[in-house]
């Protein structure tokens, strides 16, 4: 589904990424896991298009993506949501959704869909989304990118600085979403959560793989060592 | 008394041209951040459209050249941003100075085509005379920047295409990867904020004849309106222009042309001392 080879990327003249590898296969999850700063969002980043890739491939259902702008990779179905439960602030609940609806021609099932994931959603479509809490920011951010009904779903620390109560919910919504058979690479520090979901996980340090493997793996204490901040 | 009354008039209209200028400018410039210094010679080409069509249309030039100018300034808007516009994006210097140099250009092209001295458009038989001190012409300027302003407030709010237009101008980023084409929005974005310049421009040749320089009178107010007002805020440009054509024009009753310049910049200058933000600013959890 999603095969990265040996992308490296960066800021200007300061390198991230050196020469990363990774795959999606269809239906499964995929969690990368490091600490903070050493190239995650980054990564994701350049596999969605955000940042153009200095080396290496993308390739999306067969097809390579590494030189199709982000939304050509939306129209083929990955969809992404960055860190930082981003919303259009000024736009309503419904006009986030719907904005993205309109942009990839879906048909409005797909925003009835998008909101049966995230009912607390339903009684705040008219709401700037802006005023929204954190957490129903982010739920708006995952139901704004399910809209696309994509094929991977791409997630930049869906929990971070999120209320516990709201985070059961994310993450009861990412399970049912990979039961239902979507792949998705999510980027997640919190290790409980990252075993609980996760079919592999990779682990980057300073913009390597440092360490790949099976959750199984990722409960050995060496592989822990790793992610020790 | 009579005298603030008669004035009252005058500075509405200017209130009202200034807002159809600064419409344009909310969208390149309040949503797109680019100073667009050729704005003022779309405005221009505007009304010398109004100028060429009363050859074929007579006295109903004016009517016609509305949507025939906002086509033509529209589209010089487009070719601007494609050729060359879009390749400095978030270098405002040097965006400034380019199109400085477009503006130039263009004016010295009105003057070869045109002829320097200014020439006049004749206004319909219909929008002569007045109700009172209120003249017809000036009633149909203020009735054309209501119905323009609502007519950009429907498109922004009420259209797909304006709702991607926000969600670009709010977070270009996410846009892009909700599966917008931003760039498309872009150049959509120029066009009609153009477009609505060469609006403006034919409803100058109303209050006034038609030169190369026409645009550069008025644009400096302009982009005075849409910082006043609050970067990209609708409700912010009309109450800015509105604030600003009556001071423009009781400033300059009261003293002379240049010495209200003076005055109406030293208010604005001191306005964005207290509230450097505008009047409306677009307030949110995630901007706070
Ligand atoms: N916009 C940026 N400009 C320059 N450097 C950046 C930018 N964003 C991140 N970096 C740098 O890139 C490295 C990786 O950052 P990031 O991918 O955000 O890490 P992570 O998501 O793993 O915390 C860090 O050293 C960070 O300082
Ligand atoms: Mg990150």
């Amino acid at each position: 589904m999603l095969s990265v080879q040996g992308l490296e990327s960066g800021y200007g003249r300061a390198r991230v990424l050196f020469g990363i590898s990774l795959s999606v296969e269809p239906g499964e999850l995929v969690c990368v896991m490091g600490r903070n700063g050493v190239g995650k969002t980054t990564l994701l980043d350049t596999v969605m298009g955000v940042l153009p890739a200095t080396a290496g491939m993308v390739a999306f259902a067969g097809e390579d993506v590494t030189r199709l702008p982000s939304h050509r990779r939306v129209a083929l179905g990955m969809a992404y949501v960055p860190q930082g439960h981003a919303t259009f602030p000024q736009l309503s609940v419904l006009g986030n959704l719907l904005v993205t609806l309109e942009a990839c021609r879906g048909p409005r099932e797909a925003l009835e869909e998008a909101l049966e994931t995230f009912p607390r959603l339903k009684p705040l479509l008219k709401r700037s989304a802006g005023f929204l809490s954190g957490g129903q920011q982010q739920q708006l951010a995952i139901a704004r990118a399910l809209v696309t009904r994509p094929r991977l779903l791409i997630l930049d620390e869906p929990t971070e600085g999120i209320q516990p109560s709201i985070v059961i919910e994310i993450e009861e919504a990412i399970e049912r979403l990979h039961a239902s058979g979507m792949a998705v690479l999510l980027v997640e520090q919190y290790l409980e959560l990252a075993l609980r979901l996760a079919d592999r996980f990779l682990i980057l340090d300073a913009g390597h793989v440092v360490h790949s493997g099976t959750a199984a793996d990722l409960r050995q204490e060496e592989t822990r060592r790793l992610l020790a901040v | 008394m009579e005298a603030f009354v008669n004035q009252l008039p005058i500075g509405i209209s200017i209130g009202a041209v200034l807002l159809l200028i600064a419409l344009g400018l909310t969208f390149t410039f309040g949503q797109m951040g680019v100073i667009n210094m050729a704005h003022g010679e779309f405005i221009m080409a505007g009304a010398y459209t109004a100028y060429l069509l009363q050859d074929l249309t007579g006295r109903m030039a004016v009517i016609v050249a509305l949507p025939v100018a906002f086509a033509v300034a529209g589209l010089m808007g487009l070719i601007l941003e494609r050729t060359a516009i879009r390749h400095f994006y978030g270098r405002p210097l040097d965006t400034l100075l380019l199109t400085w140099g477009v503006s130039l250009v263009l004016q010295q092209l009105a003057r070869d085509l045109f002829g320097a001295p200014n020439v006049q458009v004749q206004a319909p038989a219909w929008l002569q005379g007045g109700i009172g001190t209120l003249p017809y012409n000036r009633l149909f300027i203020f009735v054309l920047a209501l119905l323009t302003v609502a007519g950009v407030w429907a498109y922004l709010n009420r259209t797909g295409q304006g709702r991607r237009m926000q969600a670009v101008m709010q977070n270009r980023g996410l846009a892009a990867v909700s599966g917008i084409d931003t760039g498309r929005v872009d150049q959509r974005t120029f066009f009609i904020g153009s477009g609505l310049a060469g609006v403006a421009g034919v409803a100058l040749t109303l209050i006034g004849p038609v030169g190369p320089t026409l645009g550069t009178y008025y644009i400096v107010d302009a982009f005075l309106v849409v910082v006043a007002g609050g970067l990209g805020s609708l409700l912010g440009a009309v109450v800015a222009a509105a604030g600003l054509g009556l001071l423009n024009s009781y400033a300059e009753f009261w003293s002379d042309a240049s010495l209200a310049k003076v005055i109406v910049f030293a208010v604005i200058v001191a306005f964005l001392q207290v509230r450097p933000q505008g009047l409306f600013v677009l307030r949110s959890r995630a901007l706070s």
